[in-house]
């Protein structure tokens, strides 16, 4: 596996050797933000054009064909398109949230995109806590689609904040129990330690059932968090227009759509990073020739088609499930999901407390 | 390993929540630019169904929803308990079970308490 970090490090010696050390610091900090705005930019393209291809194909349709080559430009066209739109500024507002949600909501998604590992050594910010600070920065989302829906004086936004609200807070905790019982399986929280730790097998693998089970709680939360498939009511179009950014209009839209998108690429990368190994390739242990052909692939695409193929399934659910009601999704959380995660935790610490896993 | 061990995780973190709040500032800075710009009473209405809106909206909502952030409150506060335990719950070995099943109980409890009163019934 070709390890980043010695393009790094060789970069950051080239940058002190013709500058004073604070001055490489603040270069090197500019090169990650230039880096990861445009590894943003370039997702969020190709996650809206991901989603309505495959939306088009489900439902037997072409989608987007008439810009550029099979719609390729499409997202480009709608791109100066929303910034060619008026920011309209309402009565009744209360101006500072109004101005300040877009501002959390991107934020916390920039955040938690610079923790994912892409590679071996290309990752932003390690802490040892990594995944745990991830959920932490996750929550700050809602607090900006709840301050969007508060501020606009409209009483669609106001339901759709609320219902977005209680979703969200509602899923997280099945999202943090399936996540603690990997932590629990692996013994580490730091992100970079959880993929090498998968060197000889993927967790959903190596874990036995409960690993299975907390995947599939997984994928469920994560549908629910980012406010997808059978769980989009905060935006159901047909009762509350299009939910809390409904007052929203140019680019402040775009915002949501692009912290949407942008928080199923990073739910998808939790996933793969959790249960199928992030950027670690298909490793069977015994089998070392097989090992090495799967090393010869590169690591980002490893981990690249993982979050895709887990975005694919999200994306399907959407497509195959009816919407769900209120008292449904909240009593599918509170009944099934989270007394299910809480007695699957149990199950892990027994697996590991006696040694019943690979 | 991160991208930039010499740097540390603080400054890179810093260094993405100011890359977040610069791509907001700079989109809207364009959008402000080239985007046009006109005032009518009638577009400052808030956008709901055509009819003249009545009364706030900034207003006290249905309870419902309060009762489900305190469930949230107490349970998320217990997941931050296990985090710890988690971490080091293999090298505690059996014993680490005993320790998270009284605490596990007395949570669980919590929860059967609320389903009995009816707190996860939604009105």
């Amino acid at each position: 596996m070709f390890d980043f970090g010695i393009l790094t490090s060789w970069f950051n010696t080239l940058l002190t050797g013709c500058m004073p050390g604070w001055a490489a610091t603040l270069v090197e900090c500019v090169v990650i933000a230039v880096l990861v705005l445009v590894a943003y930019a370039l997702l969020a393209i190709f996650y809206i054009l991901y989603e309505r291809k495959l939306c088009a194909w489900f439902q037997c349709r072409l989608g987007p064909m008439r810009v550029g080559k099979w719609g390729l430009l499409q997202v480009f066209a709608d791109m100066f398109k929303i910034l060619l739109k008026e920011l309209i500024s309402l009565k009744g507002t209360d101006k500072f949230l109004f101005k300040l949600a877009p501002y959390l909501i991107i934020t916390s998604s920039v955040v938690m995109f610079a923790c994912l590992p892409w590679a071996n050594g290309l990752q932003i910010i390690d802490y040892n806590i990594g995944i745990f600070f991830v959920l932490a920065v996750s929550s700050v989302g809602v607090l900006g689609i709840l301050l969007a829906g508060w501020s606009s004086n409209n009483k669609y936004t106001l339901i759709g904040a609320m219902r977005s609200g209680a979703q969200m807070v509602s899923y997280e905790l099945s999202l943090g129990l399936a996540i603690i019982t990997i932590v629990l399986f692996a013994g580490t929280m730091n992100i970079n330690e959880l993929v090498w730790a998968q060197n000889d097998g993927w967790f959903i693998f190596k874990g036995h059932i409960p690993a299975i089970i907390a995947f599939l709680i997984y994928i469920i939360a994560a549908t629910a968090e980012t406010n997808r498939g059978p769980f989009d009511l905060p935006e159901a179009e047909h009762e509350l227009t299009a939910g809390y950014h409904t007052e929203y209009s140019g680019i402040h839209f775009g915002f949501f759509y692009l912290a949407e998108y942008l928080n199923l690429f990073i739910v998808s990368g939790i996933a793969s990073l959790m249960f199928l190994g992030g950027w670690m390739p298909l490793h069977v242990p015994g089998w070392d020739g097989f090992n090495a052909v799967m090393d010869w692939i590169p690591s980002i695409v490893w981990f690249l088609g993982k979050a895709f193929f887990i975005s694919f399934v999200i994306i399907w659910f959407k497509w195959t499930f009816p919407r769900v009601r209120i008292d449904q999704m909240l009593a599918f959380e509170w009944k099934y999901l989270m007394p299910f995660s809480l007695a699957n935790l149990v199950l892990m610490a027994v697996f590991v407390a006696l040694g019943w896993h690979f | 390993m991160n991208l930039l061990m010499e740097i540390g995780n603080g400054a890179l973190a810093i260094t993405a929540t100011i890359t977040g709040i610069g791509l907001v500032f700079a989109a809207l800075l364009i959008a402000k630019l080239i985007s046009p710009k006109s005032f009518s009473v009638k577009k400052a209405e808030p956008y709901e169904c055509g009819i003249p809106t009545r009364g706030e909206s900034m207003i006290q909502f249905k309870p419902g929803y309060y009762i489900f952030a305190i469930l949230f409150l107490i349970f998320d506060v217990e997941t931050l308990f296990l985090y710890p335990w988690a971490v080091i719950a293999r090298s505690l070995g059996p014993q680490s079970l005993l320790c998270i099943g009284i605490f596990l109980f007395i949570l669980i409890l919590g929860l059967a308490y609320a389903w009995r009163k009816g707190a996860l019934k939604w009105t």
